[in-house]
């Protein structure tokens, strides 16, 4: 389908997501969280679900309510321990979530490599460390690296900032994160923003994310949200 | 006396070449931005995505939408540039930043990094993007206390906790001295109240000093 299609509520928008599926969920703490389909998500209900995110949830919102919901299975994540992480951390000690640690390169790479097509890939990350036990490893020009593997999803939920009836998209300083590249990585790519624009009036020059990317969009209201460590 | 933090950050910062392209580990390191003055023309880069990182955001200039990688709210200086993870990434494993400075749990004394998790009982191991930025950096200064806080030091002939990187370090600057870490061995390069002679009774690793 060459258009996205735009939905009213983010309920319909994440309809699409089924039990079992894997999830890439946009967000680097919760900047360019996408809270509003997160929320949706836990009304859907669709649980045994496998999230691939920077972190593991935040106080008790977005991804972090979608634990507590109990519908995750495992968390593909590079940095799940933070000071307020107490839901994720509550779950990882009483054995009822699974955890697989990715160096925060790698987690992005792997999704890069899924959208564009990559069987695998040398990376240097990691190398002689335990996050590369069991790995193979191989010598180039003197300089020894891991092999690593795409992370595909079946579903990528992200936030931007401006899409376009075509499903551009424009973000917004570093909520972009993640957004584009696990718009990328998913066979049903589903987009908040706080604003649809019709088609022409984002430059074509400054598009981020090409509407290819795009399946799903839904507008929503611009949420604040308390910054951990703002003075 | 040993460094204060604020010291050993401006003792880092002076080996910092103008025009540098930079990222600050989350903590300590951070600090070191308190001195780099502007004319110096260092970038600072966040590997959440950005370059050209100003100071931390203030009252109004409070964005949840502008943090820095400890997720606190930062500012944006004229020239800065936003990019998406994989490009924040590509940038750091593909050699283009000068510099990273990063604390650590332990370094070796062939530059070994241990920061990421002590692999005590309970504990969650988390990464984040430390990794990455151990083996991408042209330079890797390590930026920590010299001794444990039971004494034991940090600069050690081999880690014990779980590595970041396998010979990445090129540099540890403690609150006792500066280490140069050179396939010659452990070269001091400074000290601030500690003899080479103190310094080689307290630690394990053998210690190269040049001759003047």
């Amino acid at each position: 389908m060459s258009k996205a299609q735009i939905f009213a509520s983010p309920d319909e928008a994440v309809s699409v997501v089924k039990d079992g599926d894997i999830v890439l969920v946009g967000g680097f703490g919760l900047a360019g969280m996408p809270f509003d389909l997160i929320d949706a998500l836990i009304r859907h209900g669709a649980g045994d679900l496998t999230i691939v995110s920077n972190n593991a949830g935040n106080g008790d919102v977005g991804l972090a309510a979608l634990l507590k919901a109990g519908q995750v299975r495992k968390v593909l994540c590079s940095f799940p321990r933070q000071v307020d992480s107490y839901v994720f951390d509550d779950l990882y000690r009483r054995g009822e979530i699974e955890l697989e640690v990715v160096p925060q390169g790698n987690l992005a790479e792997r999704m890069r490599a899924a959208g564009a097509g990559i069987g695998a890939f040398y990376c240097p990350t990691g190398v002689g460390t335990p996050l590369a036990e069991g790995k193979e490893t191989r010598t180039i020009d003197g300089r020894d690296y891991v092999l690593e593997y795409p992370i595909k999803g079946d579903v990528a939920l992200i936030s931007a900032h401006i899409a376009d009836t075509m499903g551009n998209l424009v973000y917004r300083k570093t909520a972009r994160n993640f957004g584009p590249v696990m718009a990328t990585a998913a066979t049903t790519t589903v987009v908040q923003v706080s604003s649809i624009v019709d088609a022409g009036q984002i430059d074509p020059e400054v598009v981020v994310t090409p509407s290819i990317y795009v399946d799903r969009v839904v507008q929503v209201e611009p949420r604040h949200y308390t910054v951990q460590g703002a003075r | 006396m040993p460094l204060n933090p604020d010291q050993l950050a401006a003792r880092v910062a002076q080996d910092i070449e103008p025009g540098s392209f930079v990222n600050l580990g989350i903590g300590q390191p951070t600090k070191v931005a308190d001195h780099l003055p502007a004319e110096i023309g260092v970038v600072l880069h966040t590997e959440n995505g950005m370059l050209g990182m100003g100071p931390a955001g203030v009252g109004d200039e409070v964005d949840p939408e502008l943090t820095n990688a400890g997720k606190v709210p930062v500012t944006e200086l004229p020239g800065a540039a936003y990019f998406h993870h994989a490009d924040s990434f590509a940038m750091m494993r593909g050699g283009h930043l000068d510099v990273c400075v990063l604390g650590a749990f332990q370094v070796s004394a062939s530059g070994d990094l241990a920061n990421w998790d002590t692999g005590a009982p309970g504990s969650i191991p988390a990464v984040g993007g430390a990794m990455d930025l151990a083996i991408g950096a042209k330079r890797v200064y390590v930026m920590m206390t010299l001794f444990a806080k039971d004494g034991s030091p940090k600069l050690v002939p081999t880690c014990t906790y779980p590595l970041t990187g396998v010979g990445c370090v090129s540099r540890v600057y403690t609150d006792h001295a500066v280490f140069e870490i050179t396939p010659d061995g452990v070269r001091v390069i400074d000290s601030f109240d500690t003899s080479v002679e103190e310094l080689r009774a307290r630690l394990e690793v053998p210690l190269v000093v040049d001759v003047h």
